[in-house]
């Protein structure tokens, strides 16, 4: 089946949906490649570039959605600037579209999509399970976006974000706030650490207090017991008391720290306001906040979307577009999203797609099957959390079997071995006659060299050591050859059998040790 | 020759059989400890042979030289992988050695002995031959075990402990059956069903130790295989057979034990048999996405690593990887690479078995260090590759309490920057325990032959 990449028509969108190493990739999987003319040039990949990777060029878009039985895009379908006409529109019966489609804020546009008989898979529709982790586009952007707030901020920032002694004055590090430790809140933290600042995280999720503290940053606790976890790992509305804590933990941060990073979403509703005016108003001149959630609404109340403002001396960053303004790495890990949906969807690696309706995780991301809106799925049953708690209460379950009392407190029982042996010796002794002591003499001490003598050996040589006391114990020979002159057929065939295998075993034992230790040579 | 020139005869074997054991402790010291062995077991034939109670050569000579010459051809042609199973088997043999001498024994009307003195006598021989008849079918399947003719997996008879002791109580009675028929020249039969017993016990207890306890059940054998000889020491009232069964047998308690102190099993539970029969709910299932790697992709992680970790495990035996794997390892170091072997204890089927095939490969022996000496480094590791090794990478055993294998001292490669597991197939290992690591998000997968995997990884470095 053949591949089309059309130019992102989005008016300032970077991103393609693929580059020249995911194209020779996705040739590895028996697919062609058709890529629009400059499609990657915003985002440095040059035509030439994927030719060389094996794609096909295509002048013009209208043939290209044509020709292509899959389309791989960025940006849901919207008017194209230079043809005229709704990108839908270039679509045909059968075709497949893979790209961001945001079905519930995108109502008409399903319903334009069905109409067209297609079958479009929705990238932001991937169900949040461990194994559809690597086809998680919206994780990869919200890394991008995490790591870009922090550069966005530095931009606008009047300083350093380290500490420095210099001989001009000692310069305090920068303190960072962020609010939402998601994939986007975790990157963030990550990327303002590594500039030097002192990091501080809040989430209304107590379980990423690990995560937040895994990066080494410091996790804001409220003194106050409510769980933000909602399903699929994403946070749920808190109740009015818990967001007047939060609320007055923001306000005393405010005044304290220099950068505020928001990463607050809820899906499908729009964001909590979390940064009031007066906030902004208590912060320190010079300070700055990026709000990543400019979009669905804003977590401060003075940002605007896809705009820099300054109020009170505070830059408010609102841009939307984080993830297209480092649109070579985006595209990088998108198209490789891409590439992994993909190859989930051709599981014999033909260069044939099956969109699997039984596998849960094609299931959730196809919102479009054949015209039939199939959105919503049937919501995502597994989550990483309430699997944790499940494990922890087996535990306790399994403990008490363990503990079993034992029949005898433990100083009785060290001495029982030690009674037993002795109870034994004295029999023997009591009964044995005197040739049987020296023989037993002889036993016991060479136990106990045996005993010495083995406890230092290195775990290098158990296989040699091994190997040779095996031949030693082909000692055995001895007890034969003295039987073998007794009287007796019968005598003489055992003994001389028991000579034959003893004797295979010492040449065997010796010789193999000696195979063995030539080899050990440094 | 005089009675007293072999037993100073004996005593010289006995000091060299001394002094190879503790030679072979130390790896300069090795080499030399082996050829005492051989010189002991020299002395000590000779002067048996040269002694007055032997008076018929033909027989003795032909079986020894047919027997040497069997066992030198096994010596030279077994290949190095295939060392657990060789001794095994030849763990059979001196067990078959013991049943066959305490028989000749018995029925050697020569013998004067009377009243506690028979008696006695009587005891060593039946201990003697029950020994000898455990060792030898135990070694049996212990052979079959490890060379796949019978499956690894423990075979649990319901209320197995039960058997054992009833099996023992029933020894214990034909025990005194025996003796008072031998007063009167009889107690064959007692001997013979005896015999079968012990056979089956042995077969018995082997059965139910599953397959990533074989390393400890090869050197128990090792062990019986020395109370075998010393039990017939006793029977013959010889002190060479003595000393020298009681020096392998200990030192083989000893081996077994430091294996189970690896493994944080005890010995009792390992010899009582059955894996994980002591865990209080079922192990937490292994979920989660498997992450492919192909060969360009690992070169490329190999070239760009500095410190390397290489943990091997059976599937390194199976595919004879070791030269490649040595091929490599030279390769990076000469890159200016740190690479070393991490090597867990009861890697393989036998203890050391790793050991012995790096170093037939010719892997130095100072890259290659022991669990305990290279576990704490992980954390440093760019890479980790772990070829043909499950259970000894297996997270569960530290983290999961219902682990059939929880205890056990793992090697925490995931500690690590990456790992990469070389595998056959996603089957779960000798233990039949899932591995989280496998879908650990630091690993990645290179599944294949690892031989055929690694020969492209050395190609693609060469290139």
């Amino acid at each position: 089946m053949k591949i089309g990449i059309p130019k992102e028509v989005h008016n300032g969108e970077a991103r393609v949906a693929t580059t020249p190493v995911i194209v020779e990739q996705l040739i590895k999987l028996g697919f062609s490649v058709s890529v629009e003319a400059g499609a990657g040039k915003a985002a440095n990949f040059s035509d030439k570039a994927y030719k060389d990777a094996g794609a096909s060029i295509n002048k013009s878009a209208e043939k290209l959605w044509a020709d292509a039985d899959i389309i791989f895009k960025v940006r849901a379908p919207e008017l194209h600037p230079k043809l005229k006409v709704d990108e839908v529109e270039l679509l045909s019966k059968g075709k497949h579209l893979i790209s961001f489609i945001w079905p519930a804020q995108n109502e008409d546009l399903m319903k334009r999509l069905a109409a067209k008989k297609v079958t479009v898979l929705g990238m932001e529709c991937v169900p949040r399970i461990s194994r559809a982790q690597k086809c998680d586009a919206l994780s990869s952007m919200a890394n991008i976006a995490g790591y870009r707030a922090v550069v966005e901020a530095a931009q606008h920032f009047g300083r350093f974000f380290t500490g420095q002694i210099t001989a001009a004055g000692k310069v305090p590090p920068a303190k960072v706030l962020v609010i939402g430790a998601g994939v986007a809140g975790l990157a963030a933290i990550g990327a303002a650490k590594s500039m030097g600042a002192i990091v501080r995280s809040f989430d209304t999720r107590p379980e990423v207090k690990e995560q937040v503290e895994s990066m080494d940053a410091e996790f804001l606790m409220l003194d106050f017991e409510e769980d933000g976890a909602g399903s699929g790992g994403y946070a749920k509305t808190m109740s009015k008391e818990f967001i007047a804590a939060e609320m007055d933990l923001f306000a005393e941060q405010a005044k304290d720290v220099d950068i505020i990073i928001t990463t607050a979403l809820i899906p499908g509703r729009p964001a909590p306001e979390l940064i009031t005016k007066e906030m902004v108003a208590s912060m320190k001149p010079g300070s700055v906040i990026v709000d990543l959630a400019a979009e669905q609404g804003g977590n401060c109340k003075l940002s605007e979307a896809g705009k820099v403002v300054i109020k009170n001396n505070v830059s408010i960053i609102g841009y939307t577009d984080l993830p297209s303004r480092m649109a070579a790495q985006s595209s990088q890990l998108y198209g490789t999203n891409l590439r992994h949906l993909l190859t989930e969807l051709s599981p014999e690696k033909n260069g044939e797609i099956d969109v699997n309706m039984d596998d849960e995780m094609i299931r959730g991301a196809t919102v479009i099957k054949e015209g039939k809106i199939t959105w919503p799925p049937p919501p995502p049953t597994l989550s990483a959390a309430p699997k944790a708690s499940a494990k922890v209460e087996e535990s306790p379950a399994a403990e008490p079997i363990k503990e079993k009392k034992p029949l005898l407190p433990a100083s009785v029982t060290q001495f029982i071995p030690l009674i037993l042996g002795g109870a034994a010796l004295y029999m023997v002794g009591a009964s044995a006659p005197a040739s049987f002591m020296t023989h037993f003499t002889v036993f016991v001490l060479a136990c106990f060299i045996g005993y010495q003598v083995i406890w230092n050996v290195s775990a290098s040589l158990h296989t040699p050591l091994m190997s040779v006391t095996n031949a030693i114990s082909g000692i055995i020979v001895i007890g034969a050859l003295v039987q073998i002159s007794s009287p007796g057929f019968m005598i003489t065939v055992l003994s001389g059998l028991a000579i034959l295998i003893a004797s295979i075993n010492i040449a065997g034992g010796f010789l193999v040790t000696r195979r063995m230790l030539e080899m050990f040579k440094k | 020759m005089s009675q007293g020139l072999v037993t100073m005869s004996y005593i010289a074997a006995s000091v060299l059989f001394i002094l190879s054991l503790s030679g072979l402790s130390n790896q300069e010291t090795a080499r030399r400890g082996n050829y005492y062995g051989m010189i002991g077991m020299a002395i000590a034939i000779v002067a048996t042979i040269m002694s007055d109670s032997v008076s018929s050569y033909v027989v003795l000579i032909i079986a020894l030289l047919i027997g040497g010459a069997i066992g030198a051809k096994a010596a030279f042609k077994v290949q190095m992988t295939e060392m657990p199973e060789l001794v095994a088997i030849m763990h059979s043999l001196v067990g078959m050695a013991a049943v066959l001498v305490g028989y000749a024994n018995f029925i050697d009307p020569s013998s004067a002995l009377t009243g506690v003195e028979k008696t006695i006598h009587e005891v060593e021989i039946y201990i003697g031959i029950l020994i000898g008849a455990v060792t030898f079918s135990g070694s049996v399947i212990a052979f079959g075990k490890l060379s796949g003719k019978i499956s690894g997996n423990p075979v649990l008879i319901p209320g197995r402990h039960w058997l054992n002791l009833g099996l023992l109580v029933t020894s214990i009675w034909l025990c005194t059956q025996f003796v008072a028929g031998a007063e009167t020249g009889g107690g064959t039969f007692s001997l013979l069903i005896m015999t079968i017993i012990a056979l089956a016990f042995g077969v018995h207890m082997v059965m139910a130790i599953g397959g990533a306890d074989m390393p400890v059940v090869v050197s128990m054998l090792n062990s019986y295989s020395g109370w075998a000889a010393a039990a017939t020491g006793f029977m013959l009232n010889n002190d060479l057979l003595i000393v020298t069964g009681a020096l392998v047998g200990s030192s083989g308690a000893i081996l077994s034990y430091i294996m189970c102190r690896a493994m944080n099993r005890s010995f009792v539970s390992v010899i009582a048999g059955g894996f994980g029969t002591t865990s209080g709910g079922p192990a937490a299932t292994v979920e989660g996405e498997v992450v492919e790697i192909n060969v360009s992709e690992t070169t490329a992680l190999l070239k760009d690593s500095k410190n390397i970790m290489i943990i091997p495990g059976y599937g390194m035996a199976v595919a004879q990887a070791q030269h490649t794997v040595n091929e490599i390892t030279k390769l990076l170091n000469g890159k200016g690479k740190n690479v070393r072997f991490g090597i867990h204890p009861v890697a393989g089927r036998m203890p050391g078995h790793m050991n012995v095939l790096l170093a037939e490969a010719k892997v130095p022996y100072d890259v290659v260090f022991e669990m305990d000496e290279i576990n704490d480094d992980f954390p440093n590791t760019d890479v980790t590759i772990v070829i043909g090794a499950n259970d000894i990478v297996n997270p569960s055993a530290l983290d999961d309490p219902n682990s059939p294998i929880a205890g056990m001292p793992v090697l925490e490669c995931w500690k690590g920057e990456n790992t990469i597991v070389l595998k056959r197939s996603m089957a779960s290992g000798y233990a039949g325990v899932d591995n989280p690591l496998f879908v650990h998000e630091k690993t990645q997968m290179l599944f294949g032959d690892a031989n055929t995997s690694l020969q492209a990884v050395l190609k693609e470095l060469q290139d």
